[in-house]
């Protein structure tokens, strides 16, 4: 079996590549165009159960909803990690609980930031 | 093996050894008939009725009709079930307008179809008042199979409908007495 490859080796990847795009963008043209079609503007309205759409949907959002939300998934991932540590805790022994003390530490120093940082201090 | 999976017949064409060539009418009528998606717009009782037809005992499901769109762009089959007000027409409408071409609606019910016992100031005189119908389901409310009497009705349509038949003068004038361009 041969170990070295030329450039021309890889033509087959290239032509592979060259039908794949060649189908996707060659369906997407035909099926735009020969499909029966009736466009207007109430058509381009975005669908709201067939109600007037009101206002924009890029309202600024205050910025405690997403620190709330971000701390959520960061101690949701903890209690994760925490099954299967309860799980196998004698198994782990001292090892794993001197791991997992590091862990929650960790995280807990990150906690102690954010408390005096008042992101929870929504008032 | 014995197997009770139910396909679809084929259209009329002509079979050789490893080929099969019919016309591409069919081809598309079938595929259209058999992956109706429906999108249910229920306000009353006849909606209870068409829950019936999507769950597991009437199983709405076996006519292609797998998934119900509860957004009018991918859908098919618009379903009015129920009391149309006269409020609700232009919601009705929008909906109607929003769905992409082929589009088919059936009127599920007395009250979609002609305003059934309603007959006030307040209530649509049923649905093609104001959109095109073109399967009307009796009934109040009509019980699932009928419902799925009327799908199937639909399947037909689709089964036998020209590809013209969306960009033609008769559609064109069908649209434009409801006001659509």
């Amino acid at each position: 079996m041969n170990t070295t490859y030329l450039p021309s080796d890889y033509i087959p990847v290239f032509i592979q590549l060259g039908l794949a795009l060649g189908f996707i963008v060659t369906t997407m043209i035909v099926t735009h165009n020969i499909g029966p079609k009736r466009n207007s503007q109430k058509k381009d309205d975005p669908f709201e159960c067939g109600i007037p759409a009101q206002g924009d949907a890029r309202t600024p959002i205050s910025i405690k909803y997403f620190l709330v939300a971000i701390l959520f998934v960061l101690f949701d991932v903890e209690v994760i990690f925490l099954y299967p540590w309860a799980v196998n805790f004698k198994g782990l022994g001292t090892e794993g609980f001197i791991e997992m003390i590091l862990f929650m530490g960790l995280l807990l120093a990150g906690f102690y930031y954010i408390l005096r940082k008042g992101v929870l201090k929504w008032e | 093996m014995a197997s009770n999976i139910k396909l679809a017949e084929a259209p009329e064409g002509y079979e050789g050894s490893g080929f099969f060539a019919t016309s591409l009418d069919k081809v598309i009528g079938l595929a259209r008939a058999n992956s109706l998606w429906p999108l249910p717009f229920a306000t009353s009782c006849c909606g209870i009725e068409f829950m019936a037809t999507m769950g597991s005992n009437y199983d709405i499901a076996r006519f292609g009709a797998e998934r119900p769109s509860f957004s009018p762009r991918q859908a098919d089959v618009l379903l009015v079930a129920g009391t149309i007000a006269k409020k609700m027409a232009p919601v009705v409408k929008q909906v109607y307008l929003q769905m992409a071409e082929p589009r088919w609606v059936i009127a599920i019910g007395a009250c979609a179809s002609s305003g059934g016992i309603f007959d006030t100031y307040s209530v649509l005189q049923g649905i093609d008042r104001i959109i095109p119908v073109d399967v009307y389901v009796p009934g109040c409310p009509p019980r699932p199979e009928q419902i799925l009497d009327g799908l199937m009705q639909v399947q037909e349509l689709a089964k036998n409908e020209s590809l013209r038949r969306r960009n033609s003068p008769a559609y064109q004038n069908l649209l434009e007495s409801y006001n659509i361009q």
